[in-house]
């Protein structure tokens, strides 16, 4: 009985914080239904729902070509990123190389630096390299960016994969290449597969570099049009609330379709850390 | 084969070893996209925004050097040392209250999580984690309207008095910023704890049922302690969020009314990119790096002992 009564507590608490989390999606949605141009008040579902918002902000926001601008971006990232990290992590987390730890250190300082500390210079150096209003601009820093995060995962799998192994291949004449390629990767996919998604999400969701590195918002990520796009509806409601609902539609998505595997590549990246 | 497979592992262990440092010298070179990546875009931009801070430069014209004179402005000007002061108070909505309502929440939740629904719920409560901060601004931009959603509640309930524009309000602004924080970093605190309560050992739980202790004893006596690596992490992930704040700050106030909710790094932008200011921009930078670092690394450092 005592049991029942703290297990009904409990569920009541982890009700009350889903709902918690949901109310401003839900008012979000809610208001993008109702007439353009109006201010609705609060929960109210409108005497008739207007789907054709979502046809408007999908039509105003340029979707299709965001979608493609932000597509460009995160198929300029992650490939890059993953391989870059997993080459890595291969060198610091399997071979060992000499200063291996020192380099590491270097690496995990950059876990805790946000953009803002070198948005300043990045924006320079994009001038400098001709990049700046072009998707390489975004790009190039975030693959960097990304490196701290990618090499301490990655050196981590490598480790925690018995060295008997590689050693085995190695005997029977394989090259360091070779090990890689049939030794560990079969054994690191879901590794890779949870690294990719978070990386797929910084990129995807990348805010600052976006705004600041690419002037013209049809050339951004979804979440830094959003912006510019707020700039020119933002006395129109619930068109900006369509918009809103749209540019978050790919990420939830994904995350709905991969979610379990979400959850647990966040908390094992978390915990790891 | 006909080696035990003990003492082959232990061969094999002796001969990774005993491989020489110059033989595994190549292998640097696995490591080399990564770090001239990391290298290019991370540790050499962070060089320059050292060197910008001691210029006075348009970003067009000629550079002036003026040594610490942006550091002086950065901690006398008010609209610049309160926007450091802002970070704080971002940080106790950020981190202190997700963290707190999340160790009460996963104590509760604790009891219920054998229940499906709580698989259900710990997707939900991930989703603020998920969509871009910026989309979610905009949703909570409409429910702190002088019309929206909470004003509404409020006046249906005859507290009209309360209801007020949150966002352009002086009192209200940087609170009401610093709430939605705390709205997306509370799911992942509680989930995160979720799962630390579950690798607490069970036996504990009960020896501390067996002594007699109240429920607020066992918190503090059994999941507490069994939760110290979760607490640092999401200490070191919210810290880190309500730092770099600048999505939420920008979509929501873009750092007003006047400056009540400004950050730094929306002054940052600002101030080299609207301003022209490029080196005091970046002397604020520079602060705002030290204070991570120094709040930061400490977090880590403690994570790492025992």
């Amino acid at each position: 009985m005592h049991n029942r009564l703290r297990e009904t507590v409990g569920l009541l608490v982890l009700v009350l914080m889903s709902l918690a989390t949901l109310i401003p999606f839900v008012v979000m949605f809610v208001t993008a239904l109702h007439p353009a141009g109006s201010s609705p008040a609060g929960f109210a579902w409108p005497d008739e729902p207007h789907w054709e918002n979502f046809g408007r902000a999908f039509v105003d926001s340029d979707f299709v070509v965001l979608a493609g601008s932000s597509a460009t971006i995160v198929l300029g990232v992650v490939p890059a990123a993953l391989l870059f990290a997993t080459l890595g992590g291969f060198a610091l987390g399997h071979v060992r190389v000499p200063g291996s730890t020192p380099i590491f250190l270097v690496f995990l300082l950059g876990l805790t630096i946000p953009f803002e500390a070198a948005i300043v210079p990045l924006y320079y150096q994009a001038q400098d390299l001709g990049t700046l209003n072009t998707p390489w601009a975004v790009i190039l820093p975030l693959i960097g960016w990304l490196m701290p995060f990618g090499i301490f995962w990655m050196r981590g799998q490598f480790a925690a994969i018995p060295a008997e192994l590689a050693e085995a291949a190695h005997l029977d004449g394989a090259s360091s290449v070779q090990v890689l390629r049939y030794v560990h990767l079969p054994l690191l996919t879901p590794a890779l597969v949870t690294l990719g998604l978070l990386q797929f999400l910084t990129a995807w969701n990348n805010f600052l570099l976006s705004i600041v590195l690419i002037d013209d918002p049809s050339r951004r990520t979804m979440a830094g049009a959003l912006a510019a796009f707020q700039g020119e509806h933002s006395v129109d409601v619930p068109l900006m609330c369509a918009a809103a609902v749209l540019l978050m539609a790919p990420t939830l998505l994904v995350f709905l379709l991969l979610q379990r595997h979400f959850v647990k590549a966040v908390l094992a990246g978390a915990v790891k850390g | 084969m006909s080696t035990p497979p003990a003492r082959r592992g232990r061969r094999s262990r002796v001969a990774l070893r005993g491989r020489p440092a110059l033989r595994r010298l190549p292998a640097l070179l696995w490591l080399l996209p990564a770090a001239i990546a990391y290298a290019t875009f991370v540790l050499y931009p962070l060089t320059q925004t050292v060197r910008y801070s001691l210029y006075d430069w348009n970003g067009i014209g000629q550079a002036v050097w003026v040594g610490a004179a942006n550091y002086v402005t950065v901690v006398t000007d008010p609209t610049l040392y309160e926007s450091l002061v802002h970070t704080i108070v971002l940080i106790v909505f950020f981190s202190f209250v997700p963290i707190t309502a999340g160790l009460v929440a996963a104590t509760f939740i604790r009891d219920a999580r054998s229940v499906r629904a709580a698989g259900a719920a710990r997707t939900i409560l991930f989703l603020p984690q998920i969509v871009p901060l910026a989309a979610a601004a905009i949703a909570w931009t409409w429910l702190y309207a002088d019309d929206g959603l909470i004003n509404g509640v409020l006046r249906a309930v005859g507290a009209g008095g309360l209801a007020r524009p949150w966002l352009a309000d002086f009192d209200t602004a940087l609170p009401a910023v610093g709430l939605v924080g705390s709205w997306a970093m509370v799911g992942f605190c509680t989930v995160l704890f979720l799962a630390g309560i579950g690798r607490i050992d069970a036996s504990l739980y009960e020896a501390a049922r067996l002594d007699g202790a109240s429920g607020v004893q066992e918190f503090f006596a059994v999941t507490l302690p069994g939760l110290r690596h979760e607490i640092l992490v999401c200490a070191t992930v919210t810290l880190i969020g309500a730092i770099a704040s600048f999505d939420l700050v920008y979509m929501m106030t873009g750092g007003g009314p006047g400056f009540s909710t400004m950050v730094p790094g929306v002054q940052i932008v600002r101030l080299a990119f609207t301003e022209g200011r490029v080196g005091l921009a970046s002397a604020l930078a520079v602060v705002l790096l030290v204070i991570v670092l120094l709040v930061v690394l400490p977090l880590q450092r403690l994570g790492r002992e025992r």
